[in-house]
């Protein structure tokens, strides 16, 4: 029989599924960082070193929303705070 | 469906204890963590004395050993002083310091530890300590218009500044600690989920993307911050 915990956990897991659909926006916004780094790569191929190191900070600041996403998942699923 | 549930049970990415004790009545464990980060620390301490014994005898051609301690700690001095221009010379040692220390902890992934970087507790104090070097040499620099400041452009503003002060070292330990937990996360699921085939070779290449690329990026980045966050509060 269902009992009250495993309702629970069934919806902690739709809701972690749920968390991690905050992985599109930063999916997106890194792709948008790397398109321009590449075609500012090919304007100034010269300056390689410091477009990526740039390009990498800003991609890493951008993923943050991903991850809080990733964190609220995690959590859903290995610490089970609702039960 | 039963080889799932099998395979779920073997999932390990918990922080496990290993040994408790009770203090002022409270009770306390020895965890993985500490125990990697133990192992980090003394790894740390063995490169320090090689490196100090080989620049204490330090020779006009290098030799290999005193050739990579130069390189380490050229190329460190470089990124700090690419980012913070003249006030380099006050935090050359720390960041150097927490960038060895986040970078080995961040590849001792690969060694089998458990990452101590995967520990929001261990990131954390990483975040709060640059949180405290933030605010110190904010107030130093700044005096007292460092506290008018927190009430610019409005003074309505006020309690949205001093939140955005206060996320500033929560974001910075939890970009941290979720990058290398996803890592950690995605290697045990591949461990223990993949028919036995897979686990042969296949995983070489996930350790270099999890464990050292994403490891190093977000070092770099950490460190990157940081250095930004201060230079910020120094340069008004």
């Amino acid at each position: 029989m269902f009992t009250g915990e495993d309702l629970i956990l069934a919806c902690s897991a739709i809701g972690a599924g749920l968390a991690v659909i905050a992985g599109i926006g930063p999916g997106i916004g890194q792709g948008i960082a790397a398109g321009y780094a590449a075609s500012a790569v090919g304007r100034n191929p010269g300056a390689k070193g410091d477009i990526t190191s740039t390009m990498l900070l800003g991609q890493a600041v951008a993923e943050t929303t991903g991850l809080y996403g990733l964190v609220v998942a995690i959590l859903l699923l290995f610490v089970k705070p609702l039960i | 469906m039963n080889y799932l549930m099998t395979a779920a049970n073997d999932i390990d990415i918990m922080i496990k204890g290993l040994f408790s004790y009770k203090l002022f009545g409270q009770e306390f464990w020895i965890t993985t963590t500490h125990v990697s980060i133990f192992i980090v620390m003394a790894t740390i301490i063995i490169i320090a004395i090689i490196a100090k014994r080989s620049m204490s005898k330090a020779t006009e051609v290098p030799g290999t050993i005193q050739n990579i301690v130069e390189l380490v700690v050229e190329k460190l001095d470089g990124v700090v002083n690419g980012s913070m221009g003249k006030n380099a010379d006050k935090f050359r040692n720390y960041i150097g310091c927490i960038f060895i220390f986040i970078l080995l902890s961040n590849i001792s992934g690969i060694f089998g530890l458990r990452a101590p970087t995967a520990d929001y507790g261990v990131t954390l104090m990483l975040g709060v300590i640059s949180f405290v070097m933030i605010q110190y040499n904010g107030i130093k620099a700044q005096k007292g218009s460092y506290f008018t400041g927190l009430f610019k452009p409005l003074a309505i503003l006020f309690p949205v500044n001093v939140i955005s002060e206060f996320a500033t070292p929560i974001s910075l330990s939890l970009r941290l600690f979720g990058n290398i937990m996803s890592g950690t996360v995605i290697m045990a699921l591949w461990y223990a989920m993949v028919p036995i085939f897979f686990k042969l070779g296949v995983p070489a290449a996930l350790h270099v993307y999890f464990d050292l690329f994403s490891g190093a990026i977000q070092t770099y980045v950490f460190c990157m911050l940081t250095m930004t966050y201060i230079q910020d509060k120094m340069d008004v």
